[in-house]
């Protein structure tokens, strides 16, 4: 396990028991390369226009949310699920239809403060009962048990006009508004996404390290000894379903607020794979890796048509670039960027030693 | 590590740059298809706007007009993303956009939230989107899906026969548009629609919708467009479908009479109404036609323009006349502008156009018939010219309104 490979190496022996508690529970506090991008992400609209601002670093840490949600549960619990996206998209959904929007005969109007958690709540409870369903499959058969329910959720909003209004999806969704600040203005919207980011990444981390999590890692590990030693583990299985769906659910929440609209295209099987390749392509050995592949993914998707043309190609053929930046990553690194980063870490601390270092396993 | 944070940093500069320059261009961002379902209705989009900046030049006084080109999927989602992008990023002042009728609903309500800015249609038709609570600054110089249809119920009914139709769709905003225009002059003359099927946009399987076709109509309208259409085609042909054929704007379009393989076959004799038709004899419609052809190899376009190429067409000329009028002037919220893109009265290709108090065009409408010419091409032939539509397709705007908004089941099959 490289959580407790990491642990282990930076203890120092002569820190006392509460510091080494301290630095047991929150290695990243020891990291100065943590501190410093924790500096730059808040002082980032210093940095960064309304464009990087929002359309890449908002972006990027909303999908990063939802790509943590499903790092969760491949990471820790060894279930690949696909369905992550369709939940985040269950919960913007019913912000938008609990909430106020342009579709006043769907919207009910309600403010946004009772709105959000009934949407969370829902959303929630959405997950949960998939993952009720899922637990009982293993490996790929959960990956195509979620990937139904995700594809299931897509043709039902599309085809649905009372409650998620077709294809047409649901427009101008009301964001929120008090305190005499507008939450969906450029900067406050950062600051928000930011905080959530921030909060579900240290309470993936919090829980990964407390004995729930740890017990999911040895359900992922060996579930039948688990279970001998009295576990439950499809217990286990379908909490860390309801915990990866609240996650994904802010996500989503986040997402419908920060395009103020929200359409099947937003859920489609497509927009699922995606977070898997994010998730993939940052590595799901740690939570950091989501918001990694989220940030390659983004810059990838926003820049590749441009650069093509530059170069005078086919600007046409953008979807091949991005194809091939994740083979690249892909090919070389099965652990995704995590995975290069840690070897290259490797490296540099042992020279004598075998390049590979232990990796997190994962479904 | 060190490497590693002057790495971070050189990046945070990096993003710095690029913020300010002085604007001695207009911006102007453009969104297609140019993904998914829709890509060759995109693409033909594009060429006709390509055409016309050909026509018209791109310099508007002593500016220069720069474009800047976004790619969508015919979901709304993808078009507020785009128009964002080219909002955002690339600073464009004025957005002609989008192509398809979902998008357009979409792109009109963001429209409000940037008033500064003007927006003009680039080719989407759905009813909703300058019917229901227009945005200000949202111009549409191409007719909606219903305007688009005016004239084919009645010369379906009169001419050709028909008593008992059928219709197929794809299950979106356009396509409700065009159906609730067939629908209610069909109707209105007596005929009868016994069956509405909507298929979800980007079918590729129709076996069901194909063995669920009523055998006792006298014709089946189709409501589809780019791949789904083809792909209709190909297997109503393998099923060995034999009935009269009507088809909807898109569906009947060089975008699907130039696609390749047999199938297409299956449309000769179809009959069709549209904002346009292929062989029409107009002087400035031919002429735009050879601007075309003459703008691009024979085998990077289709023989004759595809209705979204005289849409993009129409916008551009819009676009650039509205601009040389107030002479590039963006002052004050692009005041003049909008003012002077209220009043222009286009003389598109396809007919005079001018708009409405909603800003959405009252212009001339076909009715089309298609033939082979000979060489294996197939074409639209104009048999029926209905000039002056306008968005209530003629009704009184009480009554209009009491119909509904287009969708599955409105309107009713009855004459109102």
């Amino acid at each position: 396990m490289s959580l407790l490979q990491s642990t282990q190496l930076r203890t120092e022996p002569t820190a006392s028991a509460a510091r080494r508690a301290l630095v047991r529970a929150w290695p990243e506090l020891q990291n100065p390369v943590a501190w410093l991008v924790a500096l730059i992400l808040v002082i980032m609209p210093l940095i960064a226009n309304g464009f990087f601002l929002i359309e890449i670093f908002a972006t990027t840490l909303i999908l990063g949310i939802i790509a943590l949600s499903l790092m969760f549960l491949a990471g820790y619990g060894g279930m690949v699920s696909l369905m992550q996206l369709t939940i985040a998209g269950f919960a913007g959904y019913m912000v938008a239809v609990f909430g106020m929007s342009g579709n006043a005969n769907i919207s009910l109007g309600w403010p946004w403060w009772l709105a959000t958690p009934m949407a969370l709540a829902l959303a929630t409870i959405f997950g949960t009962l998939g993952g009720a369903l899922a637990v009982r499959t293993e490996g790929i058969y959960t990956i195509m048990i979620t990937l139904a329910i995700g594809a299931a959720f897509y043709y039902f909003t599309n085809q649905n006009w009372a409650i998620f209004n077709g294809h047409t999806g649901i427009n101008t969704v009301a964001t929120p508004y008090f305190w005499g600040i507008d939450w969906r203005a450029d900067i406050a919207f950062y600051y928000v996404t930011l905080g959530v980011a921030a909060i579900c990444y240290f309470a993936v981390q919090y829980v990964s390290r407390a004995p729930f999590g740890l017990a999911l890692q040895g359900v992922r590990d060996n579930s039948r000894r688990m279970a001998a030693l009295g576990f439950n583990t499809n217990a286990h299985r379908v909490a860390a379903y309801a915990f990866a769906s609240f996650i994904a659910a802010l996500g989503g929440v986040l997402q419908v607020w920060n395009y103020r609209q929200i359409s099947p295209g937003s859920v489609s099987v497509g927009a699922c794979i995606d977070i898997l390749i994010i998730a993939v392509v940052g590595g799901i050995t740690r939570p950091i890796g989501p918001f990694i592949g989220a940030f390659i993914f983004v810059i990838l998707r926003t820049f590749a048509l441009d650069l093509l043309v530059k170069f005078g190609l086919d600007g046409n053929r953008f979807r091949l670039l991005i194809g091939l930046g994740f083979l690249a990553i892909v090919f070389w690194s099965s652990d995704g960027v995590i995975g290069l980063w840690e070897r290259w870490r490797w490296r540099r601390r042992k020279p004598s030693a075998p390049t590979r270092p232990g990796g997190g396993r994962h479904g | 590590m060190l490497k590693g944070s002057v790495g971070l940093i050189a990046l945070g500069s990096l993003l710095l740059s690029g913020t300010a320059f002085a604007q001695e261009k207009i911006k102007v961002g453009v969104t297609a298809t140019l993904e998914g379902t829709y890509t060759v209705l995109g693409e033909d989009g594009i060429r006709g706007f390509q055409t016309a900046l050909n026509t018209l030049g791109k310099k508007v006084g002593d500016k220069e007009l720069e474009f800047v080109i976004a790619s969508t999927d015919a979901t709304p989602d993808s078009a507020v993303r785009a128009v964002r992008k080219l909002i955002e990023q690339d600073k464009v002042q004025i957005l002609l956009s989008p192509l398809s009728g979902d998008e357009g609903i979409a792109v009109k309500n963001f429209a409000k939230t940037h008033p500064e800015l003007t927006f003009i249609n680039a080719a989407s038709g759905a009813q909703e989107t300058t019917y229901v609570d227009p945005a200000p600054n949202f111009f549409r110089y191409n007719m909606d899906g219903a305007q688009w249809q005016v004239g084919l119920g009645k010369y379906a009914y009169e001419t050709k026969g028909y008593r008992k139709i059928a219709t197929v769709g794809e299950d979106y905003s356009f396509i409700y548009t065009q159906v609730f225009g067939l629908v209610l002059e069909f109707c209105g003359a007596g005929g009868q629609v016994t069956n509405r099927q909507w298929v979800p946009l980007g079918t590729k399987d129709f076996a069901s919708v194909i063995a669920a076709l009523p055998d006792d109509v006298d014709a089946i309208y189709l409501g589809l467009g780019g791949a789904d259409a083809v792909n209709f085609l190909n297997q109503y042909q393998q099923a060995g479908g034999k009935a009269h054929l009507m088809g909807g704007s898109i569906m009947i379009d060089q975008t699907i009479l130039s696609s390749k393989g047999s199938a297409k076959n299956a449309l000769i004799g179809t009959i069709a109404a549209s904002g346009q038709a292929d062989t029409w004899e107009d002087p400035a419609w031919q002429k735009f036609v050879k601007a075309y052809q003459d703008s691009f190899p024979p085998n990077k376009r289709f023989p004759s323009p595809s209705l979204l190429a005289t849409n993009y067409y129409g916008s551009t000329m819009a676009l650039i006349l509205g601009l040389r009028q107030v002479n590039g002037d963006l002052s004050n919220n692009q005041a003049k502008l909008k003012e002077a893109l209220a009043k222009i009265e286009l003389d598109a290709p396809n007919g005079k156009i001018k708009l409405d108090s909603n800003r959405q065009a009252i212009g001339t409408n076909f009715v089309t018939e298609v033939v082979d010419d000979g060489k294996g091409a197939l074409f639209s032939k104009v048999v029926k010219v209905i000039p002056n539509v306008n968005q209530t397709l003629g009704y009184d705007p009480a009554v209009f309104a009491k119909i509904g908004l287009p969708s599955r089941t409105v309107p009713e099959c009855k004459k109102y």
